[in-house]
């Protein structure tokens, strides 16, 4: 079903065009499509076809349309109240969960299976399995299976504890107690026993055990709140639903009975199907009847429903898989080193074995008798070869052999010291205190633990605009009603606030947020005889009515004044609400049916006849109010484009340009704006309408895009009301931000929904334009004009480049696009993409107005499809999703008023869009270097030991000898060097956080990719080569033709390795913490401690040899002679690159060190240069 | 009521603000050592005056080693055609004599080695060719699985000690004089202490050693336990490369200048089937071992090598100087030319 809509979405999205971002309401439907775009990029296929990527609003409409009708086989049929039945013919899964992964038995084999999946473990098994074979045997058994043993251990130790817990957890979960219908009678039930069917009770701030269909709640018309925090984090309530039909029934007196038929369990947890046959009646059922478990219920004294998905069925299991993992373009690129590793150790090992074959062929004659080959076996009478197999065959075991001898050549515990630094980054980022957000008290989140490094290296940012730049607290600050802008006096009179209403007795209810009041508004709004008074009572109306919005009273300590607390998934329509209210229009009572509005002290009741939620394609909202002085009047409001299309422009066309001119006024100040309208329905059309209606909103297949039509046919011919005014307040820091971001060098990109003017605006007060910039404004509505207007902007773009950067002195002139959804449509996809991505790239700054969240994607992947730059895109809401999965390299969710469903499609959430410069700054910048480092050490310290047992094998007639013991070759990566990387990994630091945020220049070092790329891989391979030949021909050139045996000089080279690796770590490391410390000569005394252990074996032939051999001087001397020697070419060559390199970081790092008694010298002018230093 | 816990959620709530520690700020406490001109020539200096004396010293003491090596396998035998055909005989008579001069003077303890050539004891069919075990138990007498094909005789029975290693014992023998006086050599502790207490056993005898059909090397005498067998200890240390010296014993006694020693060789030892050299060495010792010039030459060279580079980079220095941690050497803020 999953893929059925999917491809329903394809078809679909390009038939709305140009749906602007949601600029006001988001609603349960909206919720649904967004949730589900979600989860489908994580199961298609990440395409480069910006089309591919789900749209919002289309998932109901496509699932509706592929959704033929809930065929039986498809269907779950349960039976309320009659769980025996329900379960008779289909085993639905009963309500005990397991999250556990293995259970005793199946534990070894299970959790064996799943850490083979890396292929890395596959390497080590298929030589530790070729190891056994007694031809190859090279290494003892032990030692050769030894760290796979161990990592498999540690794994596995890891895993059991891990499930031991989720074990304990599911017996508590599954112990827990719910209220279940038994016999006519509510009695506790362990959440365990519960089976689909049965009727449920639960009680306020209870959890729900399963998902499970609402019959009826204690609120008379049947809503129910919800918060839905350990779902999807989302903590503000949400309204459900019990159908009328049911609500009406006591389920304890009067049995109920019916028949549920629903869609087979999914993960959309946005989205249900059913329909409910009660009574003969048939109802339908959608998402604002289900509660799913885990859900909390809030504000409602009980609920009672039935249950429709337990257990693993439920949508809360369903969805509880893991992060998004991605891999990290440092680990791509180490991939192409590894191939030629992988060439090289191909290469030793044919050497070995052509040698071997040459060596074999030249003493054919003499193997026989020779006292240390001995081919022949004549102890069993016959002379018969041993272990001799034939010249070929030699040649190939041979080669086996040295496989197995030469097999740390590809790093593989690399990958464990990567996975295990990246933890430590993971934690040292999330406890950074300048990423943590105290007003919503999160801090940042680490959800991808695999592309730490990347964030060093990010070039471009795209970021949305609503709740990422701006704070998403949504204020009224102005209307134009009726044609009459209300904004002039805005001196912003802090009235209001306390809206004192008498109502009855003694009760006092005062709107929750205090909203600045214009005063002239106010006094109009009171007038109500005059037509100005009318215009401005039924938009204020239509502000109160025509929302989603749920009141809630909220006691305060005072017991006469109560709080009304706006509760509603959309910021702008709660502060649209609020202002109402400030204006004596306080929405007091919602339920299914009706609102009550306190209209200046008079309490209205108003039915609630119908609602047409918010969608992207139709960008407006509409409900149908029966009024006190029953006129049927239907509110509409939306976004402008869309408004005007639907308002009759024959009556008020004054007032229509008047508002025109208005809403451009506001845009131009940052503001969003919203257009209200109204008609009366005359009761024959109401009626019309009322059957369409019904009919649409029971229908199984596209009711979605049915329900639309019957939006579209009454929402027109509307009388214009007026406009409102919101701003949304930059948040704190973000102008400091893009300017450290773009000095960085980083190109930051704003998509956003809103219009251009507003998005213009925005972008001067948060510094991305600048009054220096020229700007190229692209908005066109045809392909041809877009072609024609691309090639002017790059025949500009081209003259300002080539124009002498002389006039202006050192800096060039800037560049800013803007360009508008409409005329992304054109270009996106067609040919023109390729010049639009000329142009961008030439441009300092992009800002893309009224883009869908599709254009978003489209966006990314015009720049990810054409570089390598990489790309980071961050934003908070549900629009933002397609956005974030694109961006592939890094996706950063804002933990924002929107919801969650950004923070839960992305690699990593934080707070606030300043967080941001830290994060890509410093943590970027260290984990990026950090990690370059790690691996190229990596690589060069198994290879050195690699290459010291090749130089070795060169002279034992090439037969895999090693004079190191296995142990030791065993130990060397596992335990002699790995914690000093693995230490330095996570906590060297090459700058200081002050000195990465004074110049966000030195960023580039990542973009540039100096830490790591090919040529450094060669010259650390160079020096791995030199190294190695000093490591291995000190102690044989100092030890030819002596005495000495071979376990003696075999602990000569080891000691001799690692102290050589060791002391090199050493050289390289920036800053020495007392950790650092620990982990480098702790490496090097437990090595010598090791090798005195393996010593003192008596059972291995080197029995006792390291306490010969380190009584001799040579040994000593011979040990810093491999150490001095070994590294001083690399000394010299480090001192000269430091020196007179140039290198910015370097410079930075010495200024960090002398910077205080050089600021006293004359260079401090010179250091004032770097902050008032001119954009670029 | 449950909206009361609502309003005050905010205010009740445990900041999750991360405790601050000095650790998660990565704030620790650091050294930042950073190469400054004045410490890289300090270094280098340092590494010349340190390398450069340990260099002279070491060629000193290699100068002052006294060694004769005298190279006999083909003079010890008759005729160039038959060597194996001679040397696998038994009948014929394998006596040969040297006569050596002495360069210098040699103080005792003067080490008497017998050196191999080309004699790979770390191939790797050869190394693993021992059972450690049987060595110093006699319980294990019989785990020789690893000695093949000189595990156990033709008809079963365990060869103690077994292997390749032990079958190949070096089995030349020489007895020197001096003016026609025997020169006494000491064949006691050639062999590491560690393996006469813990590696061969004392209650170990050898059985069934060296009576197959293809002789290896010397015999060993089955009455004589094998902690005592110090030969066959100090051949069974296997060298670590294919030019290699055995202790085979001490002189106590000095040797003049210009004396001439007289060596019985009995030219055993069958290195003649895969062109092996022997080679009998009479040499003092110095703590740096034998005679050996590397280590002297190396430490001279990386000494000179860091004096030639302390020069250069203070030159560099002196007419090329760079202002430590100056700002304007920033790329950004140099002019863009």
């Amino acid at each position: 079903m999953d893929s059925h809509s999917q491809i329903e979405v394809n078809e679909n999205s390009p038939q709305f065009p140009d749906p602007i971002r949601s600029s006001s309401t988001r609603s349960i439907l909206s919720k649904a499509s967004g949730g589900h775009s979600l989860r489908e990029v994580n199961f298609s296929e990440l395409g480069l076809k910006p089309v591919r990527h789900g749209s919002r609003g289309a998932e109901s409409e496509g699932f509706n349309a592929s959704y033929k009708e809930i065929h039986d086989d498809d269907a779950r049929l349960i039976y309320i109240n009659d769980p025996e039945k329900t379960n008779e013919k289909f085993e639905f899964a009963g309500n005990s969960i397991r999250t556990g992964k293995y259970s005793v038995l199946t534990f070894l084999p299970r959790n064996l299976f799943e850490q083979f999946h890396r292929v890395a473990y596959i390497y080590f098994l298929v030589i530790a399995v070729l190891n056994q074979l007694p031809q190859l045997a090279v290494f003892g058994r032990g030692a050769s299976i030894m760290p796979l043993a161990f990592v498999l251990l540690v794994t596995a130790v890891k895993d059991a504890y891990e499930d031991f817990r989720r074990h304990r957890s599911d017996k508590i979960e599954n112990s827990r107690l719910a209220w279940v219908l038994v016999d006519e009678k509510f009695q506790q039930v362990r959440w365990k026993d519960i089976r689909v069917g049965e009727i449920i009770r639960v009680c306020a701030d209870e959890t729900l055990p399963c998902d499970m269909v609402l019959l009826s709640t204690s609120d008379s018309t049947g809503v129910a709140y919800v918060q839905t925090t350990n779902l999807d984090g989302e903590s503000n309530l949400k309204t459900r639903y019990a159908k009328q039909e049911t609500q009406m029934k006591n389920v304890e007196n009067e049995k109920i009975s019916g028949l549920i038929k629903c869609e087979k369990p999914n993960r959309n947890i946005y989205g249900f199907q059913a329909n409910l046959d009660v009574d003969g009646k048939h109802i339908s059922l959608g998402p604002s009847n289900i509660i799913l478990r885990g859900c909390e219920l809030k504000n409602t004294e009980w609920t009672v429903g039935v249950a429709v998905f337990a257990g693993r069925e439920t949508k809360a299991m369903l969805n509880n898989s893991g992060a998004p993992s991605k891999r990290s373009r440092l680990e791509t690129s180490m991939n192409r080193e590894i191939i030629f590793l992988s060439i090289f150790l191909c290469a030793l090992c044919t050497i070995v074995s052509v040698l071997h074959g040459i060596w074999l062929r030249h003493h054919k004659d003499e193997l026989d008798l020779m006292q240390f080959y001995r081919k022949k076996d004549y102890s069993k009478g016959d002379e018969e070869n041993y272990k001799y197999y034939g010249w070929g065959m030699e040649v190939f075991f041979v080669f086996l052999m040295s496989v197995i001898v030469f097999q740390i050549m590809i790093p593989i515990s690399l990958y464990i010291s990567m996975e295990l630094v990246r933890v430590g980054q993971a934690f040292l980022m999330i406890r950074d205190n300048m990423m943590y957000d105290e007003a919503s008290s999160s801090r940042f989140q680490c959800r991808a633990l695999n592309i730490n490094e990347d964030l060093g290296q990010i070039k471009y940012v795209f970021s949305d605009k609503t709740g990422t730049l701006t704070e998403n607290k949504m204020e009224f600050q102005c209307a134009s009603i009726g044609g009459i802008d209300y904004s002039s006096g805005n001196g912003g009179v802090e009235d209001g606030q306390i809206r004192i209403l008498d109502r009855g007795g003694a009760q006092v209810f005062r709107p929750k947020m205090k909203v600045k009041v214009d005063p002239e508004l106010l006094n109009t709004s009171k007038r109500k005889h005059t037509s100005e008074g009318r215009h401005v009572h039924d938009f204020f109306l239509a502000l109160a009515a025509c929302n989603t919005i749920v009141p809630l009273t909220v006691e305060t300590p005072d017991p006469v004044v109560k709080l009304i607390d706006y509760q509603g998934e959309s910021p702008d329509e709660q502060a649209l609400v609020y202002a109402a209210a400030a204006y004596g229009f306080m929405l007091v009572e919602r339920t299914s049916g009706h609102i009550v509005i306190d209209v200046q002290g008079e309490r209205q009741r108003f039915n609630v006849l119908g609602l047409h939620e918010f969608d992207s394609d139709r960008k407006r909202m509409s409900v149908i109010l029966g009024c006190p002085d029953k006129a049927i009047k239907v509110f509409v409001k939306g976004a402008d484009t869309s408004m005007f299309s639907v308002i009759d422009r024959s009556q008020n066309l004054n007032v229509l340009k008047a508002t025109e001119t208005h809403i451009q006024t506001y845009s131009s100040k940052g503001l969003r704006t919203l257009v209200v309208g109204v008609r009366e329905l005359s009761s024959s059309e109401f009626e019309q309408w009322q059957s369409s209606y019904e009919v649409a909103s029971t229908a199984l297949m596209g009711r979605a895009s049915l329900l639309r039509k019957v939006a579209n046919n009454v929402e027109h011919h509307l009388g214009i009301l007026g406009a409102s005014a919101i701003e949304d307040k930059l948040q704190q820091g973000v102008p400091e931000a893009i300017d450290s971001l773009r000095t960085a060098g980083i190109k930051v990109w704003v998509l956003t929904g809103d219009k251009q003017e507003t998005a213009i605006s925005i972008g001067y007060s948060s510094k991305l334009l600048t009054s220096k910039m020229t700007q190229i404004v692209i908005n066109n509505n045809s392909l041809e004009s877009c072609r024609k207007s691309l090639i002017e902007a790059l025949v500009v773009s081209k003259k300002l480049a080539d124009a002498p950067s002389g006039v202006s002195g050192n800096c060039r002139c800037q560049l800013g696009l803007i360009i508008d959804g409409t005329s992304l449509v054109y270009i996106l996809d067609s040919e023109l993409e390729e010049q639009l991505f000329e142009l961008a790239s030439k441009c300092d700054v992009v800002l893309c107005c009224r883009v869908a969240p599709l254009q978003k994607a489209g966006i990314v992947a015009l720049i990810k499809s054409r570089t390598d730059d990489m790309t980071l895109a961050i934003g908070d809401g549900a629009n933002d999703v397609s956005m974030i999965q694109m961006a592939d390299v890094v996706g950063i969710g804002i933990s924002g008023q929107e919801g969650r469903q950004a923070v839960m499609a992305s690699d990593f959430a934080m707070g606030q869009f300043k967080f941001l410069v830290p994060l890509l700054l410093v943590h970027g910048h260290w984990n990026y270097n950090r990690m370059s480092y790690m691996i190229l050490y990596n690589f060069y310290r198994n290879a050195v030991f690699v290459l010291i047992l090749f130089w070795y094998v060169l002279f034992t007639s090439y037969t895999l000898t090693t004079a190191i013991t296995d142990w030791s070759s065993v130990l060397y990566s596992v335990l002699y060097t790995s914690v000093p990387t693995i230490i330095v990994g996570v906590l060297d630091k090459d700058l200081s956080r002050t000195s990465l945020l004074k110049h966000p220049q030195l960023y580039g070092a990542g973009q540039r990719q100096e830490s790591y790329n090919g040529k450094l891989f060669w010259v650390t391979m160079l020096d791995t080569l030199w190294q190695s030949v000093a490591a291995f021909f000190v102690p044989f050139l100092a030890y030819w033709g002596s005495s000495v045996d071979g376990s003696s000089l075999g602990d000569l080279w080891t000691l001799g390795v690692v102290v050589m690796v060791n002391i090199h770590l050493a050289m390289d490391v920036t800053r020495w913490y007392w950790m650092t410390h620990a982990a480098i000569w702790g490496s090097i005394i437990a090595t010598f401690l090791c090798v005195i252990a393996i010593d003192m074996l008596p059972f291995l032939p080197g029995y006792w040899a390291i306490f010969h051999i380190v009584k001799t001087e040579l040994f000593w001397v011979c040990l810093s002679l491999i150490t001095i020697g070994a590294l001083l070419p690399r000394f010299a060559v480090k001192v000269f690159v430091q020196y007179f390199g140039h290198n910015d970081i370097q410079i930075a790092r010495e200024a960090e060190k002398f910077g205080n008694s050089r600021r006293n010298s004359q260079t401090q002018i010179e250091m004032h240069q770097i902050f008032d230093l001119p954009q670029r | 009521m449950s909206s009361d816990d609502v309003s005050s959620l905010p205010s009740k709530k445990v900041s999750r603000k991360p405790i601050y520690s000095r650790f998660t700020q990565q704030e620790l406490p650091a050294c930042k050592p950073i190469l400054t001109p004045a410490l890289v020539i300090g270094i280098l200096i340092c590494l010349a005056i340190i390398f450069i004396p340990i260099g002279l010293l070491a060629l000193s003491a290699s100068e002052n080693v006294v060694e004769v090596v005298d190279r006999y396998d083909d003079a010890c035998i008759p005729s160039t055609n038959q060597k194996v055909g001679f040397i696998k005989d038994p009948a014929t008579n394998k006596t040969c004599i040297r006569s050596l001069t002495v360069p210098k003077k040699m103080r005792k303890p003067i080490y008497v080695y017998y050196q191999l050539d080309n004699f790979y004891q770390n191939h790797r069919r050869y190394v693993k060719s021992r059972s450690d075990r049987q060595l110093w138990s006699p319980k294990s007498e019989s785990s020789t699985n690893l000695c093949d094909p000189e595990g156990q005789t033709g008809d079963g029975k365990p060869i103690v000690p077994c292997g390749l290693i032990a079958w190949s014992l070096f089995n030349d023998t020489y007895a020197l004089s001096k003016n026609d006086a025997a020169l006494q050599i000491n064949k006691k502790d050639i062999a590491w202490r560690s393996d006469r207490t813990h590696k061969f056993g004392p209650n170990v005898y050898p059985k069934n050693f060296q009576n197959g059909p293809l002789i290896g090397g010397g015999k060993l005498d089955e009455n004589i336990p094998l902690s005592q067998q110090e030969d066959l200890m100090v051949w069974m240390r296997t060298a670590a490369l294919p030019t290699f010296r055995k202790l085979y014993g001490k002189i106590e006694t000095d040797l003049e200048a210009n004396e001439r020693i007289t060596v019985t060789i009995q030219n055993n030892y069958n290195t003649y089937s895969f062109n092996g050299k022997k080679k009998l060495v009479i040499s003092t010792a110095t703590w740096i071992g034998g005679k050996n010039d590397f280590i002297g030459r190396m430490y001279m060279a990386i000494g000179g090598t860091s004096l030639v580079l302390a020069v250069i980079f203070s030159l560099l220095y002196v007419f090329k100087p760079r202002p430590l941690g100056d700002p304007s050497y920033l790329s950004w803020n140099k002019n863009p030319q």
